[in-house]
This record gives C-alpha cells, sequence and structure tokens, in this order.
C-alpha cells in the first residue's frame, strides 16, 4: 500500500517495487539453491549486519533524495564521527558520554550541509562534494592514521549480537525504518517533502516551510551517518579516519535502485529498503562464490545504471507505442 | 497578385491535448504584404494556432501550406527554414551575448577555416537595425535591453534568415505607448518589404491600426476572417465572444463588510513602490494594468512569497509578518496563483492530494495524515466546484487547464479564507469553465470573502469588480469605482496617459 503513496497516476512506480521484489525473491532463491554457505544462519546474521549502516543511511537518504536534494558527503560525516569516538576515547572521555558527542558532531556536519544548501542557495551536489572532501579531511586530522581498537566490548558485543539469526542493529534498522517509513507516507511532514521534491515552488505557495524542512533534512541525514558510525565502529572494534570510505555510492545506489527518482518527488522506502537487501544478498552471494572485488562493482554498478535508465526506457517505450501523428494529418 | 496563393495558410486544422480540444478546423491565410490579426478571447486557441504555425505542435488533422503547396513542419527548425519567425511577447536572448551575436545565434557568418566573421556579423546587424529603422548598438550585451528593444533584436534575427512570415504573439502586451509606435514603424514598413505578418493582441484599436484583415478564433474554434475594412470594434467583439457580456460575468451585489485587507505603502525596490488600497469582506476588488506593471508581483509580496522593503500589510486589523506564506495563511490570506503548472499544482500529485496540500494540519488524525479526511475534503470541494474528473486519485496534469484551475481554488477555498487573491483565474480555461469561476468569485463574496482579483482580461475586470485598482510601472495610479469604470479610463490609467475620465 505504501508504494502508492507518493505516485498516483502511472503505475511504473508500483510495477518498479514489484520488480525489485521478484528479483529480490529470485536472486535469494538463486544463492540459497546454488551457493555454498549462503543458506545458514550465520550468514544470514552476516549479511543483514553487513548492510546495517548502507539502511541506516539510505532511511534519511531517501527523504533527501525525494526532497530533490543529495547528501554525498554522508561517508565522510560517519568516518569524522569515528575519528571523533576514538579521539575522545583516547583522551580517556567516557563512551556513555563519547557517543552522544559523535550524534552531534554528525548533526553539526548535516547543518552545514543545510545550511549552504537552503540560505546561500547553493546545489546540494556542489556542496556535497565539497564537504565530502571536507569532513574526511578533519577526520584525518583528528585522528591521522591510527586506529582505535581498545574499545569497550560490552558495546561492540552488542554490535554483532544476535537474537536466534537476526542480528540486533537490525532490529534497531527494522525500527527506524518502520519509523521513517511513517513519516514519508503517513504524515503531513512526508506529504510536504514529496511536494517539494516534485515542484519547489507549488509547496511553498502552498504554506510549505520549503526551506526549513530542507535543512532539518541535512541535520538528519548528518545525525544517521553518526549513527551508523558507531555501530560501524563498534561492529569492526576499530575506529578510524578511513571509516566507511566509498560507502555513500552503496547508500545511493541503494535509493535508486529501490526506485527513487533522482529528480525528487518520488520514492518509496519499502522499495529502498528491499534494494538495500538486493545488493546486500548479490554482494554477498558473489563474495561466497569467489567471484573478484572488481567484478562485484561492476554488478552494482550494472543495477544501478538499469536502476537509473529504466524509467526513462519506459517513457521511450510509452511515447513509441503511441499512434504516430502522421496518420492522422494524411486523412 | 490575386492569383498569387496567400504565402502561409492553414486548411481545416485541428489540434486536441488529451480531452481538450484547443482547435477545431480552423483556417486562416497569410498574404505577402498583409498584416493579418488573429482575434479571441485567451483559451480560444490562439497560442496553440502559433505553436502549428512555427512547428511546435504537429496539427492532428489539416494542412498547412507554403506557397500554396502542403508542406508538413516535424519541429521548429523546419517552420525556420520555411521562413516563418515568431516574435513572443517575452523574448528570451542570451543575456551575455551581444546582439549582434544573439541575431545570428546558430547562423554566424563564417570566415576562414569555419571561425566566426565578428566583422561581417557587426555589419550585417547594422544593415539589419537600419533596415529596421532603429538605432540599436550591435555590440552591447543583451542583458538589461527593454522588452521592446529586445523584440525588435528578435525581428532583426528572423530577418537575417530571411523570414517571410513574421508571427507576433501579443508584443505589445508589455509595451509603453511610444514603443508600440515604434514596432508598429517597424511592422508596416516590413509589410512594404513583401513579409506577411500575423499579429495577435487583445487591443482591439491596434489590430484596427494595423492590420488589414482578421481572423476571429472562439473556444477553439473559426468564427470568421473579415476585411478590417468591413467590420466595426463592436462587431469584432461580438465574434470574439459570442454571447451576451451578463452571461459571462454573473456579479452579484454583496454588502460589504469590515475591511479585511489593508495594504499600507508597501514597496518593493525596484519593483513597485508606495502601494497602498484596501479591500472589504463581501468587495471583488480588481488590480489591472499592463503585463509587468508590478500587479504579481504585489500580490506575491502580499501573500509572503516576496518580501517587501517597506510598508505594512494587515488582515483584519492583525498585522503580518513578512516573507512567511504560511504566516498569511494563518491570518486567512490564499492566494490562487498566476501560473497554474508551476505555482498552484503539483502536477504529478493526485487531485486529493493538491486541495490537501495548503490544509495538511487539517487532515491529519493524531500525527498521522486521514486519507478518510483528505478524501472527503478534496470529494466536498470537486462537488461544489463540480470538477470534472475521473477519480480523485488521478494525477491533476491529466485534467483540463479550467478543472486545473478549479483544484486550485478548491484547494485554497477548502482553508475557508477569509481574503482570496485570485491572479488571473481564467487564463487559458474554456468559457464555459470561465463563467463558472466568474459566478464562484461573486459568490465567494457574497458569502463575506474579500477578493482581490488580478485580471489582464478588461471584460473581466468591468464585469467583475466593485472597484478597479490600476497600476502602472509599479505604482498604483488610479482607483476607479465600478460605474466609472470603462475601457477608456481603465487602459488610459494603465498605460500612463493623462487622458480618459477619473484620472
Amino acid at each position: 500500500m505504501p508504494a502508492d503513496a507518493s505516485r498516483p497516476g502511472t503505475g511504473l512506480f508500483h510495477r518498479w517495487e514489484g520488480l525489485i521484489l521478484i528479483l529480490l525473491v529470485a536472486v535469494t532463491t538463486w544463492a540459497s539453491l546454488g551457493v555454498d554457505g549462503f543458506a545458514n544462519s550465520s550468514n544470514v546474521s552476516f549479511l543483514l549486519l553487513d548492510v546495517t549502516e548502507i539502511a541506516l543511511m539510505a532511511l534519511t537518504m531517501t527523504l533527501v533524495i525525494v526532497a530533490a536534494e543529495i547528501d554525498l558527503s554522508v561517508a565522510s560525516t560517519l568516518g569524522l564521527s569515528c575519528a571523533v569516538l576514538g579521539w575522545l576515547w583516547n583522551a580517556g572521555l567516557p563512551i556513555e558520554a563519547i557517543m552522544p558527542i559523535c550524534l552531534v558532531a554528525g548533526a553539526l556536519c548535516g547543518a552545514l550541509n543545510g545550511y549552504l544548501v537552503t540560505r546561500l542557495g547553493l546545489p546540494s551536489l556542489a556542496v556535497t562534494i565539497g564537504t565530502f572532501a571536507l569532513y574526511r579531511g578533519l577526520a584525518y586530522v583528528i585522528l591521522g592514521d591510527q586506529a582505535v581498537a581498545d574499545l569497550p566490548p560490552a558495546y561492540t558485543g552488542l554490535a554483532s549480537a544476535t537474537l536466534g539469526p537476526i542480528p540486533v542493529m537490525t532490529l534497531l534498522v527494522a525500527l527506524l525504518a518502520a519509523g521513517f517509513t511513517a513519516i514519508l507516507h503517513f504524515t503531513s511532514l512526508g506529504r510536504a517533502i514529496v511536494a517539494l521534491g516534485s515542484n519547489e515552488e507549488a509547496a511553498f505557495f502552498s504554506g510549505i516551510r520549503v526551506k526549513r524542512i530542507r535543512f532539518w533534512l541535512f541535520v538528519a541525514s548528518g545525525a544517521m551517518a553518526a549513527l551508523a558510525s558507531l555501530i560501524f565502529t563498534f561492529r569492526y572494534a576499530s575506529a578510524r579516519a578511513d571509516n566507511g570510505s566509498g560507502l555513500e555510492l552503496a547508500v545511493i545506489a541503494a535509493v535508486l535502485l529501490g526506485g527513487v527518482s533522482i529528480f525528487g518527488g518520488r520514492g518509496t522506502l519499502p522499495g529502498v529498503l528491499m534494494a538495500v537487501l538486493l545488493l546486500g544478498v548479490v554482494r554477498n552471494a558473489l563474495i561466497l562464490a569467489d567471484v573478484a572485488n572488481e567484478v562485484l562493482n561492476f554488478v552494482t554498478g550494472l543495477l544501478l545504471v538499469a536502476s537509473v535508465l529504466a524509467p526513462n526506457l519506459g517513457a521511450v517505450w510509452r511515447r513509441r507505442s503511441s499512434p504516430p501523428l502522421e496518420g492522422k494529418s494524411a486523412s | 497578385m490575386a492569383d498569387t496563393p496567400p504565402v502561409l495558410a492553414l486548411r481545416g486544422v485541428s489540434k486536441s491535448f488529451g480531452a481538450v480540444r484547443a482547435l477545431r478546423e480552423v483556417s486562416l491565410e497569410l498574404a505577402a504584404g498583409e498584416a493579418h490579426a488573429l482575434a479571441g478571447e485567451n483559451g480560444a486557441g490562439k497560442s496553440t494556432l502559433v505553436k502549428i504555425l512555427s512547428g511546435v505542435h504537429r496539427p492532428d488533422a489539416g494542412q498547412i501550406l507554403l506557397d500554396g503547396e502542403p508542406v508538413e513542419f516535424h519541429g521548429p527548425a523546419d517552420a525556420q527554414a520555411a521562413g516563418v519567425a515568431v516574435i513572443y511577447q517575452e523574448p528570451t536572448l542570451f543575456p551575455d551575448l551581444s546582439v549582434a551575436e544573439n541575431i545570428f545565434m546558430g547562423s554566424q557568418p563564417r570566415g576562414t577555416l569555419g571561425r566566426i566573421d565578428r566583422r561581417a556579423m557587426r555589419a550585417q546587424a547594422v544593415a539589419l537595425f537600419d533596415r529596421l529603422g532603429v538605432p540599436l548598438d550591435p555590440d552591447r550585451p543583451a542583458r538589461g535591453l527593454s522588452i521592446a528593444d529586445q523584440q525588435l533584436v528578435e525581428i532583426a534575427k528572423a530577418l537575417s534568415r530571411a523570414a517571410r512570415v513574421l508571427i507576433m504573439d501579443e508584443p505589445t502586451a508589455a509595451l509603453s505607448g511610444n514603443e508600440v509606435a515604434r514596432l508598429f514603424g517597424v511592422a508596416r514598413s516590413l509589410r512594404e518589404q513583401g513579409c506577411a505578418i500575423l499579429f495577435i493582441s487583445h487591443r482591439l484599436d491596434e489590430i484596427f491600426d494595423l492590420c488589414r484583415r482578421v481572423t476571429t478564433l472562439r473556444d477553439g474554434g473559426y468564427v470568421a476572417s473579415d476585411l478590417i475594412s468591413a467590420i466595426t470594434p463592436d462587431d469584432l467583439v461580438r465574434r470574439m465572444v459570442g454571447r451576451d457580456l451578463d452571461a459571462l460575468f454573473p456579479k452579484q451585489d454583496a454588502a460589504f463588510g469590515e475591511v479585511a485587507l489593508q495594504v499600507r505603502r508597501l514597496t518593493r525596490e525596484g519593483v513597485f513602490t508606495d502601494v497602498s488600497f484596501e479591500v472589504r469582506r463581501g468587495e471583488i476588488v480588481a488590480l489591472a494594468g499592463l503585463v509587468g506593471a508590478g500587479r504579481s508581483e504585489v500580490a506575491r509580496a502580499v501573500f509572503g512569497v516576496d518580501r517587501w522593503d517597506a510598508g505594512s500589510v494587515e488582515v483584519a486589523g492583525r498585522r503580518l509578518k513578512p516573507g512567511s506564506p504560511s504566516a498569511a495563511m494563518d491570518l486567512g490570506l490564499a492566494l490562487v496563483p498566476e501560473d497554474r503548472r508551476q505555482q498552484g499544482l503539483v502536477m504529478e500529485l493526485s487531485i486529493e492530494r493538491n486541495i490537501a496540500l495548503a490544509g495538511l494540519g487539517e487532515v491529519r488524525r493524531g500525527p498521522l495524515i486521514s486519507r478518510v479526511a483528505e478524501r472527503v475534503r478534496a470529494a466536498d470541494w470537486a462537488q461544489r466546484l463540480q470538477l470534472k474528473h475521473r477519480s480523485l486519485s488521478d494525477a491533476v496534469d491529466v485534467l483540463s487547464g479550467g478543472n486545473q484551475q478549479k483544484v486550485v481554488l478548491a484547494k485554497w477555498l477548502a482553508r475557508k479564507p477569509a481574503v482570496l487573491i485570485v491572479d488571473e483565474p481564467t487564463r487559458g480555461i474554456d468559457v464555459g469553465t470561465k463563467a463558472e469561476v466568474h459566478r464562484l468569485l461573486s459568490e465567494l463574496a457574497v458569502g463575506g470573502i474579500a477578493v482581490l482579483m488580478i485580471s489582464s482580461e478588461l471584460p473581466e475586470v468591468l464585469g467583475m469588480a466593485d472597484r478597479v485598482l490600476v497600476m502602472h510601472e509599479g505604482r498604483l495610479v488610479a482607483e476607479i469605482p465600478r460605474e466609472d469604470a470603462t475601457e477608456e479610463t481603465v487602459m488610459a490609467a494603465a498605460t500612463g496617459r493623462p487622458a480618459g475620465g477619473g484620472a
């Protein structure tokens, strides 16, 4: 049902999410039958844990892209937050004090993005390419190339703990996913985000506080990246400045593959979550099948290109299949 | 002369957009050396006809004849190659290129090795302006040119490509009296040089001044082609409107209440200056003036879309915070904007969601949006405004222009505003829906809403308004009560002429 929440009218996007679901089921079935070591509970746990950070950041990224913006700095924000964590831990602060500081640091990173985009009117693509380098650079300034590894076992344990085959962190993801799905598809804020992403001017003329909403979306994106950084750090028991390098592409790939329009105004969170899982399953299965890393990236890239092209190909196909004008004017 | 075929002609041309039949069996003949007027109300199909002649749209049926031979324009390039050029009301030049570069964009004179021959380009530009008899500097950048000068650059561009048919789409709407005179001078000399001119204007005196023939359209259909010498302005109006004005403008008398909207000395630098007026409950006040006089800008500022630099706005005695549409809405203001597709609606969203968009807080149950409340709100207003639609969950882009406008109206009326500002409420919608919108506005006023109506259509202004405010170049220059408002008094004030009654 949420599939129609942001896109009445043409059925393409309902179909798109259906397609992702079919692909997910097909790939999972194929991997279960054909790939050794895929269908056992420890691998399922590993797979779910492995997509935790991507899934979390994809939640906020979905809202950002539906609002016709983009945040390329999420992985760098994650790295910066890791560096802050490592630095303060080395300085002897208790981890319970450090974690909120990291979240605030992430939110501040997002706030700077939001400020530059909404107050100075700069395009988010340019702004977050800049802060992508800025935040990662700052991470290295803070922590250098050291790895902080002596983190409290209570937290590193929790980060990879499981209930049966389901990791605890996956439950957290599920909880937040439910919350974000509700926000995007069932609240006036979500409706406003869809409207302003589709037609900013009309949204503004309707009394929607366009800039305020965009600003807070960037803040949420930064804070979510910091939350992901905590899980990432504890999961690998290592705080480094280069944590999560390149993760922004995986996040954006999942969001676009999930049917969110890069031009804003359309997309559903269930679609994005299925796409996160799909990419995770593909990756996991190919690794288990001993496929080289380069091929892995190639497959991810292929899926991404296909996801961006498919809706446009659909439009081209519809145009060509409509009756030509010559036939009528000749009569 | 008599047996040469017309340079460009349409024969039985029809065009539909979805369910809307924009043109039905329209014919038109443009002869060399003749200025031909195209008359009709907004929404009569003039723009569609222009777009067919210029290759933007292709007709669903009928023929385009060039020198008597059927042709097909597959795009604007084909039409240009055939010698058809269009001068729009607001030309789109490249602001950072020089006037000469703009003229020769895409067809620059080439020197050796294919480089652009700037000297030849400049010389040709000078020659073109000589031919037009206007002193424009080809080396200056296009940025900062007046609209009138920009039109001349477009005309020069058309001539540089040996245009034989010049279509002028409401070129005078944004021009001052002197500029109109200069443009007409240019048009006459082109006519004498053998160009065929298709001239579109809402101003009857201009049509009678410049043209030899006039073709009238109404509701997309062909009405008549007449020799100007054979008809009177009244005849032409009758052909355009085709019915009594009373039926089109069903204005009821309403009792005026207290002042609902009070604007004092409102100024936005460079846009409008020292604008003061008030609108009472039950009153319909029209804001008239030429395009570019600053009417829409005043409305945008009042509603908070733009900021203002000085002055104040009060709604029912409460002072409005500047620059915030949501604050304006909280005080009971509503704005039905000028550009329905860009500002009024989110075209991809459904009818019900567009109607809910200005009142998201009102369709909420707890933290979540209630689909039921949203549907009820939309269904209620769709019925009251007699919206023609299949399903409320259809995207608004499948609706006709008039029905889209009803959705915008529903969106704002559902908020139960105290003050309704409507900017060009009937632009581009069919005559039937137009009358419905007028009836609705009248009923709203009777119901105690204060209505501020911006309109470029004089009959609408004269037919609907209790009072007419006229703006000219960013200033409020006249306030004309209903009984004194005539085409002459309003136009005199709008064009800044001292002549006329009250001013």
